[in-house]
């Protein structure tokens, strides 16, 4: 099945002992390219080490979808069967800190973006790191705010459990609400701390001059994974926090 | 003298334990896949031995309870599920397509870890008293009432999920980039398109029963109302997020099989697959309407009689594509050159069961006749066609298979072809008696019942003991053969495919050469036109 | 023909010939194909076998005749099972008018059912041959599964709403009950019998139980007792809807919408009175979730139901409280 290789091992084979060199026991493929350092050994050329890096980021997105759209299903299945009961529990949601968060998150894709853009143009380490500190803030500010939302949630006894204490006129719907908020929030804050996590990383790397026109696939990986975060965001914002808007008592 | 090869490339545990050569890390995998098959396998036995007399004798009705939820725990998340994709898969993938690795070997190692660590939790829910929630986690029960370790085995399962995940992203994206020059989709081996189909799967579906376990645990832990109707939620809601992923699971389990299935009958037919694309794309037709049968797990729960109609429908549809398997194979014996190694004998084996399972799975598409065997032994008998007769019989098969490559040694074939027999007996005669116990009525995961149903679980019991042997036969000279066994030559079985074309075991990183590859595999007589049907 | 053979379960209803009508059809086509396949492997693995070794197949790429002939045919043998069984599972899923009522309840780990007219059973239900019977299931606890082979009749009990299920018996005996959805640790210990019986020997049966209160009546003790007479009155000062023949009708809804009151709204307006109001009257109901058990919902209903069959309003003889 083979053309070259069956020629070229007919017997037994002993391989060289050394194996640091890739190109000694590799004489035909791209012999023309110097390597460049950040070429794995598995991979055959830049182009495909950074294609695959991409791919995998976005099937990795796709089980994200799957992943937050089982809340999403429970959301669908519960609001459709109480739109009022939900409505009414929107309405205690802070409808400003959510709008400041969702700004704050469209700004920080924004120097996602610059971030990415900063290293794929080479730009000096100091440029690369300011996009992705900057990134960093606003992300920490978005969960500031998310733990200011949180702590008075708990203060107006609106965590789902023993404690939970509704005034208005669905107190089980509005349990199921707050209980999808927390899971849908908390998970999504989540996502957030990991980011934070991966943005530290990859700033590092910056600050070490790690990145430039010829290599900048993890900068451009984490951004795809921050993007996929805000929007998420994006959709759980109206679904929680504006479905209240139309709500009379 | 020895020849360098991937076993011998370093030695002592950190060679192992930091590798990041897929084909060290499929040994990672059997290591610990075959320790929970056993350990399944007990769980199983002691099911076994309890139904021996109607009687709740043998333990008390909260151990049985637990003995069925940790064998199905441990079974289908810690066996049946990575067992092909993660050794057989991890081992050949990258072969089979003239890489080197993996897209992401590091990624891989991590997969292997995140089983462990998922294995771990799992091990400590059932070794410090047990869950008794059947492996399902159906809820109210598993939230509200269960007072065994829920929270532990379900974390176990959800973090296990994330190695499925990984590796299924691993498969898709190398399957993608890194084949070989002139490697064309219709060229692979249609083990590599099983495998592609099955990782579709694994990223699409893993997601959703991991979100759907941990909101289990959420509830339990902090009584938020999701699930429990007590609390303002919807047990049918689990239900339907647990069988989304759950009835896709089950073409986890026998896509691969399915694959492997396909190379063994052409490599001991010595003859090319009948119908290639047909093959190739009734995978790809399983893995996506495998995702839309699953409320035909709840006909009988309340659902509407529409949505009944509309899943009995698909899962009549889902059936197609698999009998397109068995017929093609079928046909690729016909004027072959039939060989009766023991792999040949497994897929013959494979063939007969897989096809009363799947034909059996037929009964209970029907919604008129699933009223009543739905919740039976019948049904029991059914998913043990499939997961034991098809992708336990497939993962041996393969096993037998590609052994001498993967170990460098052969085993003794008169050994091999008794196990393979005591594993078709033993399993015929495990779970046929079962298909008509369920149909007579009696309902699963019962520790006691009437005393007319005892003939045919002595019946299934004693053929669960031949299924024992047969099982750790294999297991008894494989390890023999690492120490004893003849070495294997590059190609022991005279096959065609890219796997046999480099020495047994293979050499660290496959291929010296990045090969170029100018037509499929298993093209044994000269052919005119090289190509598919 | 099959039926004394024992391999077969005894056929004791009128939906058992159906179902199992189906599954000789299906077991004559697994047959059939099982066999077929089985026998082309063993004819084809002798008949080729390898007779020297260097010995190979011949090359045959495949057949698009023959692949559209095995798509066409399981495909169109498969909609025959779907239609089929589809039908089935809608006669044995509707229930016929007139059918005698039976409220079930299941809880971990016991079945409790109530006749219409006050007899109580656990783990038995006796039901007379020939007449449909119906049965009200919800349960208190966890999932259950209430399942009679002999029937060849089953349904989900699930906490939280009422399924149904109903069947016609056809042949006096003693059948077994099983539970057949895992409910916890007596879960095969949460079975029981049903008795078939001769319609007047059931009439002689149930005249001579002891009798306790019809569901309805206990069901008014509690309108009593629980105070929904206060809201629920005929009079002027009624703040809520008045029940009187209101069962299996249709109610405006506050917000638009309409809803049919049957057991599951009930149910609903006691749990969750919010959930959906009758429009023109205040929200003011509290919830009495945890205040009744499933069975006293269940007289509650009863209850409702009997005002709404005493037909004309005129003629309900349920004096209005006095409180």
């Amino acid at each position: 099945m083979l053309d070259r290789h069956a020629e070229h091992f007919p017997g037994p084979i002993h391989r060289p002992p050394v194996v640091d060199n890739v190109d000694a026991i590799q004489p035909h493929v791209h012999a023309e390219h110097p390597h460049h350092p950040k070429l794995q050994h598995h991979f055959d050329t830049m182009a495909q080490q950074i294609e695959a890096s991409t791919l995998g980021m976005w099937v990795f997105l796709v089980t994200e979808i799957m992943f937050f759209g089982g809340l999403f299903m429970c959301y669908l299945v519960y609001r459709t069967a109480s739109p009022e009961g939900f409505a009414e529990a929107s309405h205690h949601l802070n409808v400003t800190w959510g709008t400041v968060n969702t700004l704050v998150l469209i700004i920080s894709s924004l120097t996602m973006a610059l971030g990415v853009r900063a290293a794929q143009t080479s730009a000096p380490p100091k440029t690369q790191v300011f996009w992705i500190v900057a990134t960093m803030f606003l992300g920490a500010a978005f969960l500031g705010v998310k733990a200011i939302e949180y702590a008075d949630k708990f203060t107006h006894h609106l965590v789902p459990g023993p404690y939970f204490k509704w005034q208005g006129k669905h107190p089980a719907t509005a349990e199921m609400f707050y209980s999808l908020y927390f899971c849908m929030t908390g998970l999504h804050a989540l996502h957030m701390v990991i980011g934070l996590g991966i943005m530290a990383v990859i700033g590092t790397m910056a600050w070490r001059r790690q990145f430039d026109a010829d290599y900048y696939t993890p900068v451009e990986v984490a951004g795809l994974y921050w993007h996929f975060v805000d929007i998420v965001w994006i959709f759980l914002f109206p679904l929680l926090y504006l479905i209240g808007g139309h709500f009379t008592e | 003298m020895e020849t360098l090869n991937y076993l011998n490339d370093g030695h002592g545990l950190a060679s192992w334990l930091l590798t990041k050569d897929h084909k060290r890390i499929a040994l990672l995998y059997l290591a610990s896949i075959t320790a929970f098959f056993f350990l399944g396998g007990f769980f199983a036995l002691m099911i076994r031995l309890e139904l021996l007399t109607p009687a709740g004798d043998l333990m008390t009705a909260d151990t049985y309870n637990k003995m069925f939820t940790m064998h199905g725990v441990v079974m289908v998340f810690f066996f049946l599920i990575p067992s092909i994709p993660a050794v057989l898969g991890n081992f050949l993938i990258p072969i089979m397509i003239g890489a080197k690795d993996l897209a992401f070997p590091r990624l891989n190692l991590l997969s292997w870890y995140i089983y462990v660590l998922g294995g771990l939790f799992t091990l400590t829910a059932a070794l410090s008293g047990g869950v008794d929630t059947g492996w399902t986690f159906y809820t109210p029960y598993s939230t509200a009432a269960a007072n065994s370790h829920v929270i532990i085995a379900a974390l176990g399962v959800f973090i296990t999920g994330f190695s499925s995940i990984l590796t299924g992203l691993n498969f898709i994206v190398t399957v993608h980039r890194m084949r070989a020059p002139g490697l064309t989709w219709f060229r692979l081996p249609l083990f590599v398109w099983s495998m592609y189909a099955t990782s579709l799967i694994f990223i699409l579906g893993t997601p959703v029963i991991a979100i759907t376990v941990l909101l289990v645990a959420v509830e339990r832990v902090l009584h938020f109302g999701i699930f429990d109707p007590a609390l303002g939620g919807d047990p049918v809601l689990f239900q339907h997020l647990f069988w989304f992923y759950s009835h896709p699971a089950v073409y986890i389990m026998i896509l691969p099989a399915m694959g492997v299935i396909s190379e063994i009958v052409q490599a001991f037919s010595r003859k090319n697959i009948f119908g290639y694309s047909f093959v190739a794309f009734s995978s790809l037709a399983i893995a996506i309407i495998g995702f839309l049968v699953w409320g035909h797990h709840i006909f009988v729960a309340g659902q509407s009689v529409y949505a009944g109609m509309i899943f009995s429908f698909l899962s009549f549809v889902v059936a197609i594509p698999s009998a397109i398997k068995v017929f093609n194979w079928t046909a690729t014996i016909y004027k072959g050159s039939v060989s009766y190694d023991s792999p040949m004998l497994y897929a013959f084996g494979f063939i007969g069961l897989f096809t009363i399972g799947g034909l059996t799975g037929l009964f209970l598409a029907a919604m008129g006749f699933d009223i009543h065997v739905h919740d039976t032994y019948f049904v029991v008998a059914h998913f043990h066609y499939i997961m034991v007769g098809g992708a336990i019989m497939g993962y041996l098969g393969g096993m037998h298979y590609w052994w001498p490559k993967i170990s460098g040694r052969m085993y003794p074939e008169g050994w091999a072809k008794f196990a393979a027999l005591m594993v078709f007996v033993g399993f015929n005669l495990t779970f046929f008696p079962q298909f008509i116990v369920g149909y007579l009525g009696m309902p699963r995961r019962y520790h006691e019942y009437p005393p007319e149903f005892q003939v045919f679980n002595v019946a299934s019991t004693l053929g669960a003991t031949v299924l024992a042997v047969g099982y750790v036969l294999p297991m008894v000279y494989f390890t023999w053969s690492i120490f004893a066994g003849e070495r294997a030559p590059a190609d022991p079985w005279g096959s065609k495919g890219l796997e046999w074309e480099i020495p047994s075991p293979p050499p660290t990183e496959n291929f010296f050469v990045t090969p170029i590859i100018t037509h499929g595999t298993h093209q044994y007589a000269p052919s005119k036109e090289v190509g598919v049907a | 023909m099959f039926t004394n053979f024992p391999l077969f379960p005894e056929q004791a209803s009128a939906q058992a010939a159906q179902v199992d009508g189906i599954y000789f059809f299906l077991l004559a086509v697994t047959a059939f194909f099982s066999l077929l396949i089985a026998g082309l492997v063993v004819v084809f693995a002798i008949k080729y076998r390898r007779r020297h070794e260097d010995e190979v197949g011949v090359a045959i790429h495949g057949s698009l005749a023959l692949e559209l002939l095995w798509t066409v045919i399981p495909f169109l043998i498969t909609m025959v099972m779907f239609v089929w069984g589809a039908k089935v599972f809608f006669d044995i899923y509707r229930p016929p008018a007139g059918a005698m009522e039976v409220y079930i309840v299941g809880k971990q780990w016991m079945w409790k059912a109530q006749h219409m007219d006050g007899i109580r059973e656990i783990n038995e239900l006796h039901v007379p041959v020939g007449r449909p019977v119906k049965l009200i299931m919800g349960s208190e606890d966890v999932l259950h599964s209430f399942y009679i082979p002999s029937f060849r009749v089953k349904a989900d009990v699930i906490p939280g709403r009422y399924n149904h299920l109903w069947f016609t018996a056809t042949k006096p005996g003693k059948y077994h009950l099983f539970c057949a959805e895992y409910c916890g640790t007596k879960h095969s210990g949460m079975i029981g019998w049903i008795y078939a019986m001769e319609p007047t020997e059931f009439q002689a049966w149930i005249g001579g139980g002891r009798s306790s209160d019809t569901p309805a009546a206990a069901g008014e003790k509690l309108f009593t007792d629980l105070a929904c007479i206060t809201c629920h009155r005929d009079d002027a000062k009624a703040l809520a809807p008045q029940l009187k023949g209101l069962f299996g009708h249709a109610v405006q809804l506050q917000g638009g919408g309409t809803a049919i009151v049957d057991e599951s709204y009930i149910r609903e307006s006691i749990v969750n009175p919010q959930a959906k109001i009758v429009n023109g009257f205040p929200p003011i109901m509290p919830t009495f979730q945890g205040l009744v058990t499933e069975e006293q919902l269940l007289q509650l209903i009863a209850y409702v139901r009997s005002l709404g069959e005493a037909a004309p309003p005129t003629a309900a003889p349920q004096a209005p409280g006095k409180d």
